[in-house]
């Protein structure tokens, strides 16, 4: 019996060439094939972007007694994509105090999903 | 979301508050303020009354004032048996006394109206001859040499032209605001945000019901503009229509500062001035009007029908000018009445007069009407003291940039408001904008109107977050209150808090 | 943020500086570096840095300090580095003019307007958004068209939105950046729509702003209508042909209160057009010799104010060279002469520099006008008895191509004038 063959697609970053990259996969998810790829930066793409997508976030939170409102900031490691926008929400109404230096922990883990909140500028009392 | 007024008000900038007890009786109520409101307010404050002018929008010729083609006509465009062509020549010779009294810029650059064929010669005879029997000075046939001495840019195919020095270029609005401010501080009750809701009339006396409560006036002044035929019925005066015509208006880019110097007509058509090229007062080209009726008093929109129109239409006689260095575009609505000709007189309503119909020439005809208009009061029996309190003229605002460098270390070492550039593309100062603010400035394009910021290449990318600020600091009212135009024109909102709302995203 | 503000003014400079971008301050370290004492970057905004700190998101330093950086971050390090090696940043403050003799006009919220004296100047004011005139777009004038950058400022520095449910024009990479950026503030973005048949931001952009959250891109469509009187209400768009004009006929209207427009840059050149510099009117900056030098000498210039980067990265890189011959001939020496003009054919958009030495080695930038694979990039004389290929296996224009050209690649090569053409193979 041959198993049930599904194919997703993707997007390749890596380059602007955007290669359409097709993920063929079996049951449980099994990647059988991976076509569509120039590179094997691309090969390797898809695969991550199948099995485990993740991304980087960046966002701003409120800035209590600083020369400006709002403090940029950013993830200390990428997060599930499934993920980005439960954490933008969780953040949303968090406010800290000036001053903040680079890369300070401004929030710990939020949502267990294994990255710290990092402060992407320096912000003096204004 | 309101623009601030009540904050203004408490700093005695704009007009004061709706009377809200004993109802005083006003000489004089002015509906509208556009150019020909304006300019009858501020003629009225020469004498001893109380005059009220009434503005829908949250500020002074943000009607068809401010989409105008800033031209002062020459004198000879319109024929000498109309109204209008009577008060175009005499509102013309006005202008200089004006601006020297307020201020605002004014230049007689002149203007060439273009034969490009011998069919075309005929017609700039006649407005030859119509303009002399006018008295208009110094109108000159040129020759072909002669008009490609003088613009060089215009196209070789040119056999003639009719040049008339008298025509000349101002902004419609600076015009407008410095007419209204001279006029608030003369006395002029000056209600923005405004509109009249109904009129009637007792014993002699109007009852004005407005937005802002009722006033009563033994005069009612319709210079309603595009809404003069509402404003009209609502007195229960003569119907009177109202015919919404478009034009569109295509600014360029000040690369082509110089590219043309004097105000270029097409030869007329029987139905048309035609589609100008107009060195604005500031320098920049313009290039329109197209002229289409329209049915929505409100529609403002422009199109690419007319923008074809107008480029086709001037690069005939233009060839260097074309759509690339488009960097703003707008239309307006001039508001005609049946016959083309300006309404202006009283009714059979006693105490309500009209100044209606005013369309091109307009803005030239404005500082005229307004003296006609007191004429017209005077014949219907209000009587006119003259004040000897009058001030004519108005503090002259800082232009920073055209200031020597001397002036400039100066003025920053006394003013640390102007130690900051906040208008890249037209180099205005945060004290320029600052004055604007205190001058009656409560939006964006009250700001951009009176001082240029914004107005610029960037159109506003850059400054408008600064002028925000400005005005949100000035008028006490949050970053987000702030406002392009008044009304619903809001610019940006508060960001989403909470979580709640985040569920279904997820 | 970093506290710039120098002591006081000095009277005399080696290098003068206009914007306070990454261009500006990596011209400044690189004064320095070369020798030159005294160094100023005058910057408009309250810190140095540009338009990377409103960039909040990371994609920038992979080239010039090897790691990811956010907008803020990049910023922070290069005003640290010029600081660090002993450059004057003067922030609040605007060069007003630079005056024949090369004294400087400047305004300072600190200081008034004063004139210093410069040995010589660097140009780094960066760009401005093309608006929304630009390319006409009919319709009604309501509050909520703006453009993204301008979005970008009140939603990351303001905190506030731009709206509640945005569409967006243009598909460069501002626009990309701003419908993610919004879309995690609990913004609706109802689609980004692109009047060429293909995208014009990275692809990188393209998945993690568009498609990671189901934002639909409409490639060959534009918008041909604004409604709304006081505030936008709803967008027309319609298809274009291969004209690239709309069919009306398959128009339909997006319900939207926000548009916000991402149609490209223009070098800002308020003070190269005062000073009468010569502008390349392909790139609207000024032309520019292989050392950056402007046609005024002593006058350098670099970054976007020269011609639209892609990255930040190839700023740094360029202004490290304006900056280092700004601090040579602030110290009397010239760059040497280059030989060789440069000219853009075939599918070239623009390449800068405008010329350059046949003696040295030189990075040229340049852009194609439209998508190409498999392609060669040909420098040839205008005889044609010279030409020397490379071959690029795709090409994209909005993907910067660096050109390394150099004497060995031009070791046969005889004339005073070259050209480039991007060709198929």
């Amino acid at each position: 019996m041959t198993p049930s063959i599904s194919t997703a697609n993707y997007l390749c970053i890596g380059c602007p060439l955007g290669c359409r990259l097709e993920v063929d996969t079996a049951e449980e998810d099994r990647i059988v094939e991976i076509r569509g790829f120039s590179c094997k930066r691309g090969k390797e793409y898809a695969a991550q972007e199948h099995i485990d997508p993740r991304r980087n976030v960046a966002l701003t939170v409120g800035l209590r007694g600083g020369a400006l409102p709002r403090l940029p900031v950013k993830t200390s490691a990428a997060v599930p994509k499934a993920r980005v926008l439960a954490l933008c929400a969780a953040l949303r109404d968090l406010v800290i105090d000036a001053p903040v230096r680079v890369g300070q922990v401004v929030a710990v883990n939020p949502l267990g999903l294994g990255a710290d909140i990092v402060a992407t500028r320096e912000m003096g009392v204004g | 979301m309101l623009c601030a007024r009540r904050s203004l008000r408490s700093r005695g900038l704009v007009a004061r508050p709706a009377p809200v007890t004993m109802p005083e009786l006003l000489d004089v109520v002015i509906i509208g303020g556009g150019v020909v409101g304006c300019a009858i307010a501020r003629e009225l404050t020469r004498y001893r009354l109380r005059v009220c002018l009434l503005e829908k929008e949250c500020d002074v010729g943000f009607g068809t004032s401010k989409a105008n083609s800033g031209i002062i006509h020459g004198g000879h465009h319109s024929d000498p048996r109309s109204v209008k062509g009577g008060l175009e020549w005499e509102g013309n010779q006005l202008w200089d006394a004006l601006a020297a009294d307020l201020g605002f810029g004014f230049k007689r650059i002149g203007e060439l109206t273009i034969a490009l064929s011998e069919a075309d010669l005929p017609v700039l005879e006649n407005l030859l001859s119509r303009g002399r029997a006018k008295g208009v000075t110094g109108l000159e046939m040129w020759t072909a040499e002669h008009v490609r001495a003088a613009e060089p840019n215009l196209s070789q195919d040119i056999i003639a032209a009719l040049h008339a020095p008298t025509t000349g270029v101002v902004n419609p609005y600076e015009a407008c605001f410095c007419l209204a401010e001279s006029a608030v501080r003369n006395g002029l009750d000056l209600r923005t945000e405004t509109t009249v809701l109904g009129l009637s009339l007792a014993d002699g006396i109007w009852a004005v019901d407005t937005s802002g409560g009722t006033l009563h006036t033994r005069f009612v002044l319709n210079a309603a503009g595009l809404f003069s035929g509402d404003i009209a019925a609502l007195a229960g005066a003569p119907a009177l229509a109202i015919h919404p015509r478009k034009g569109e208006e295509y600014l360029l880019d000040k690369r082509l500062q110089g590219h043309i110097t004097r105000v270029i007509f097409p030869c007329p058509s029987p139905v048309s001035k035609g589609i100008l090229v107009i060195p604005t007062y500031d320098g920049t080209l313009m290039v329109g009007p197209t002229a289409h009726s329209v049915e929505d008093p409100l529609d403002l929109t422009t199109s690419a029908a007319g923008s074809d129109e107008v480029f086709s239409s001037v690069q005939r006689f233009a060839p260097g000018i074309c759509p690339r260095d488009v960097i703003a575009q707008f239309a307006g609505l001039r508001a005609a009445a049946d016959g083309d000709d300006f309404v202006i007189g009283p009714t059979s309503q006693k105490g309500f007069i009209n100044i209606a119909g005013i369309q091109s020439p307009g803005l030239t005809a404005a500082p005229a009407i307004a003296l006609r208009v007191v004429g017209l009061l005077r014949d219907e029996g209000l009587g006119l003291a003259p004040r000897d309190d009058f001030a004519p003229g108005l503090p002259a605002p800082v232009h920073f940039m055209s200031l020597s460098t001397e002036a400039q270390i100066e003025l920053a070492e006394r003013d640390p408001r102007y130690r900051r550039m906040s208008c890249r593309c037209e180099f205005i100062t945060e004290g320029e904008i600052l004055d604007a603010i205190g001058r009656g400035a409560k939006t964006l394009d009250g700001i951009k109107f009176r001082t240029r910021a914004g107005m610029g290449r960037c159109q506003g990318g850059f400054c408008a977050a600064r002028c925000m600020e400005l005005l949100a600091r000035e008028l006490d009212i949050p970053f987000t209150d702030v406002t392009k135009r008044g009304g619903g024109s809001w610019v940006a909102i508060p960001r989403l808090t909470g979580v709640a709302q985040e569920a279904s995203h997820d | 943020m970093i506290s710039s503000k120098p002591a006081h003014l000095q009277g005399v400079y080696d290098v003068v500086v206009a914007g306070g971008g990454p261009a500006g301050l990596g011209a400044a370290l690189a004064a320095r570096e070369a020798g030159a004492e005294r160094v100023l970057v005058v910057d408009r905004e309250k810190e140095a840095g540009g338009i990377l700190l409103q960039c909040i998101h990371a994609g920038f330093g992979l080239h010039h300090f090897k790691e990811e950086l956010t907008g803020p971050e990049y910023a922070g390090r290069v005003l640290r580095e010029a600081l660090e090696h002993g450059v004057d940043v003067l922030s609040d403050a605007y060069a007003l003019d630079v005056l024949p003799d090369k004294r400087i006009k400047l305004m300072s919220a600190e200081h008034g307007v004063t004139l210093i004296e410069a040995r010589a100047a660097v140009l780094s004011m960066g760009a401005r958004e093309r608006t929304r005139a630009a390319i006409r777009i009919p319709g009604a004038r309501p509050a909520g068209v703006l453009t993204a950058g301008f979005a970008q400022r009140l939603v990351n520095l303001q905190g506030c939105l731009p709206g509640r449910r945005v569409a967006i024009l243009g598909s460069g990479d501002i626009g990309l950046i701003m419908a993610r950026r919004l879309t995690l503030e609990g913004v609706e973005v109802v689609g980004v729509f692109e009047l060429m048949p293909y995208a014009n931001g990275l692809n990188r952009n393209i998945v993690q702003c568009l498609r990671d959250f189901d934002i639909p891109l409409h490639l060959s469509t534009t918008v041909v209508q604004v409604h709304g009187r006081e505030r936008v209400e709803k967008v027309t768009v319609a298809p274009v042909d291969d004209h690239l004009k709309p069919v009306l006929s398959k128009a339909w209207d997006v319900p939207c209160d926000t548009l916000l427009v991402s149609i490209g840059l223009i070098p800002e050149n308020e003070l190269s057009r005062q000073m009468n510099l010569r502008l390349d009117p392909v790139t609207n900056g000024p032309v520019v010799n292989s050392a950056m030098e402007t046609s005024r000498d002593g006058v350098f210039a670099c970054g976007n104010v020269v011609h639209i980067h892609d990255l930040v990265d190839f700023v740094s890189a360029e202004a490290g060279l304006a900056g280092r011959w700004a601090g040579l001939a602030a110290q009397g020496r010239r760059p040497p002469e280059d030989n060789v003009r440069l000219s853009a054919g075939e599918n070239v958009g623009y390449c800068v520099p405008h010329s350059l030495s046949t003696e040295r080695e030189h990075t040229v930038y340049l852009r194609v006008r439209k998508p190409m694979e498999q392609s060669v990039i040909r420098l040839s004389s205008s005889d044609g008895r010279f030409t020397v290929d490379k071959k690029v296996r795709y090409v994209f224009p909005a993907e910067m191509i660096n050109l390394k050209v150099g004497p060995r690649m031009l070791q046969n090569f005889h004339g005073d004038a070259l050209r480039i053409d991007v060709l198929p193979r």
